[in-house]
């Protein structure tokens, strides 16, 4: 059972996020990078699919900020047998498009019997990354799971729709599964461990002969939004703040 | 009811009992007339205490010879069932320390440290054992939460890092932050996680940015450059977090030039002045309340408002114990004028821990299980003792544990104030 994962980072939330100076993309020199959270998903789930069962998992990403032996290290800690990069000149905010060809053409030569990958990730919330691999791979896909579980040649797959209503698949494999969320949440990597591996660790670097990266779409502007209206704070004491309120109501004819 | 860990029970297939031994061609089997009975030999299985004494930093384990003087004064103890002796006991007699709950009762007070005469050091035992269980998986879930909160944010409240000076704009007085002054400072203010994002921790940071601002010292902060400093995660077990803390600060204090650096936490003093100097950085670090005793002639005649109460302190256990300074927090509370200073029986040398070190920030509720009542509950229950209105702390994490601790014990009329707070209510009125 060869389970492989493809994962990318996205700019950190935790910090400010600038825009570029000509106001297209954010300001990559001017952001942390971190592990797209659908995928620590996806990487969760491999590994559990892995211990129910028995098979080697590997990690794979395009490294386009030159951050991403970090990430892979911390798969490794994670559970994960191999990681490997596609490596080459890329520059950070490669397109969907992008990622799925340079992903898939590395992915194929692998012939995994299973993909995950995150169902979509805050950068460009296209949530085509997935779908892609699959068309690419000629490979069938389901997006939005929360628990895989594979028996032979066939792996169940739940999805759950609003409302509560929860759909069970039988995918045959190979296949493409988009993550949603891990049958269990993704355990910690110790730091100590992550650290261990980065020193004694390899990663295997895939280069690519790719170069038709244009995705067809480009940004025209990236600003951020404008707030409209805004909250009032009553202060003072309850009468006072009462007070207040009923003045309001006034005001606007209300009462 | 606390429940015990394990009984001091012997693992059958871990120890036997011998009428008769011969070890090395000698003969040590008890003589009759010693013993009016035949003395039983006991024979333990050495391996859970040699996993223990090979690891760098638990050899001292081993050198335990049952004294007991640690048990006398282990807070740990004091609230349940606990010490150095009875860890080494527990582990001669064939438990694992390693996956034993045990491992993550020991808050790195130090108090057992300043008493064994064989100076077995839980210090280094703790962290050694605890690094390896962590490295295996096997860490209580609340303790792992802080953990992943650090490495993701950076601080172990999960807070956002660009939140991290968001004190600052109510904080009454302009605070220097060094990216944004661009100019070398006098001291370079490491301001602290829970001083940065604690609702009760940034009240102790405006106060000190008024203090300062007062005396007129030339200080910056990090602002959103500074991390959590990341020792108590070490003592934890968490080494490679640490070291990964440690490298981003140390790279955003040799960012800029300063002279001194002040800390607000006893914690943050003890990780720049005694472990990140392996790692390269070895600068003068000052506790705060080090700070503005040596500032006490200037700060002395602006502490214009008498502050009437009784006061009693708690001495942070990484202030005193681990790093010595008993005096200064003192010599701050006797400068505000109306200040009756009481001590409680268990201060300075002896002070109690008020259960937050070494992870115990962090595992309360685990910690909980096994205890008759918080260590911070029993620390408060001795300030009411003492008929104290105050708890006065100089420890971040102490100002919410005490807080809720006099909730939880019913003294709702004993206040906690950091010294910063009380120098900055005299100052301000
Ligand atoms: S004080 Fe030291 S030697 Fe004595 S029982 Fe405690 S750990 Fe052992
Ligand atoms: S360091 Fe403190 S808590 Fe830990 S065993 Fe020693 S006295 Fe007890």
């Amino acid at each position: 059972m060869k389970i492989v994962v493809a994962i990318k980072q996205v700019p950190s939330l935790a910090d400010e996020v600038e825009l570029n100076a000509e106001g297209t993309n954010l300001d990559f020199d001017a952001v942390d990078f971190v592990l797209n959270e659908w995928d620590e998903q996806a990487i969760e789930q491999a590994v559990l699919v892995k211990e129910a069962g028995s098979g080697a998992v590997t990690v794979i990403g395009v490294d386009a900020t030159g951050e991403l032996d970090g990430v892979l290290h911390t798969a490794l800690a994670k559970g994960a047998d191999a990681v490997a990069k596609v490596a080459g000149e890329f520059e950070p905010g490669l397109t969907s498009h992008a990622q799925a060809r340079l992903l898939s053409s590395a992915i194929i030569d692998m012939a995994p019997d299973l993909v995950l990958t995150g169902v979509q990730a805050p950068d460009d919330l296209d949530g085509q990354l997935g779908p892609m691999l699959a068309a690419l791979m000629d490979l069938p896909y389901v997006g939005v799971v929360n628990s895989v579980q594979v028996s032979g040649r066939t792996a169940t797959v739940h999805k759950e729709y609003a409302g509560g209503l929860m759909a069970e698949f039988s995918v045959q494999l190979p296949a493409v599964i988009g993550i949603q969320a891990a049958s269990q949440p993704p355990r910690y990597a110790p730091v100590s461990k992550v650290r261990q591996l980065a020193k004694t660790a390899t990663i295997e670097e895939i280069e690519t002969a790719e170069d038709e990266l244009e995705s067809g779409l480009s940004v025209r502007s990236m600003t951020r939004p404008v707030s409209v209206g805004h909250a009032d704070m009553i202060a003072g004491d309850a009468k006072a703040v009462a007070g207040r309120i009923i003045a309001i109501l006034n005001e606007r004819g209300l009462i | 009811m606390p429940q015990p860990i394990e009984q001091q029970k012997v693992i059958q297939d871990k120890v036997k009992e011998h009428e008769h031994l011969v070890v090395e061609g000698m003969d040590i089997s008890g003589h009759w007339n010693r013993m009016f009975g035949q003395r039983a030999i006991f024979d333990y299985d050495p391996d859970n205490l040699a996993k223990v004494a090979t690891l760098q930093g638990g050899e001292s384990l081993e050198w335990c010879y049952g004294c007991a003087k640690c048990t006398a004064v282990c807070p740990v103890d004091i609230v349940g069932d606990y010490s150095p002796r009875k860890i080494h006991r527990k582990t001669q007699l064939g438990i694992d320390l390693f996956t034993s709950e045990d491992l993550w009762l020991c808050t790195t007070c130090r108090n057992c440290l300043r008493v064994c005469p064989k100076e077995v050091d839980m210090i280094q035992i703790m962290p050694a054992v605890r690094e390896q269980a962590v490295l295996a998986g096997n860490v209580p879930a609340e303790l792992q939460k802080a953990f992943e909160d650090t490495a993701k944010f950076g601080n172990p409240l999960g807070q956002a890092q660009r939140k991290r000076d968001a004190w600052t704009k109510d904080a009454g007085t302009p605070v220097p932050i060094m990216s944004t002054i661009k100019r070398p400072v006098d001291v370079l203010w490491y301001v602290g996680s829970y001083t940065s994002y604690h609702p009760r921790g940034i009240d102790a940071a405006r106060a000190a940015a008024r203090i300062f601002a007062a005396l007129g010292v030339d200080y910056g902060i990090l602002g959103k450059e500074e991390k959590d400093d990341g020792d108590s995660q070490r003592l934890a077990g968490e080494k490679g977090l640490f070291e990964m803390l440690a490298e981003s600060n140390i790279a955003a204090f040799n960012n800029y030039e300063w002279q001194t650096m002040v800390v607000t936490g006893p914690h943050e003093y003890n990780a720049f002045k005694n472990e990140y100097p392996k790692l390269g950085f070895d600068r003068p670090v000052q506790h705060y309340t080090q700070f503005l005793a040596e500032h006490l002639d200037q700060l002395r005649p602006l502490l214009k408002h008498e502050v009437k109460a009784r006061v009693t302190f708690h001495d942070p256990c990484y202030l005193g114990r681990h790093n010595g300074e008993y005096d200064a927090p003192r010599a701050l509370l006797q400068a505000i004028p109306g200040v009756e200073l009481v001590e409680m029986g268990r201060c300075r040398e002896n002070g109690y821990c008020c259960g937050g070190g070494g992870g115990g920030m962090w595992l309360d509720s685990f910690t909980a299980k096994h205890t008759s009542m918080r260590l911070s509950e029993r620390r408060v229950r001795e300030a009411a003792e003492y008929e104290a209105e105050i708890l006065a702390v100089s420890c971040p994490f102490e100002v919410s544990r005490f807080e809720d601790a006099a909730k939880s014990t019913g003294n709702d009329t004993l206040k906690v104030r950091d010294i910063l707070e009380l120098l900055d209510l005299s100052l301000r009125g």
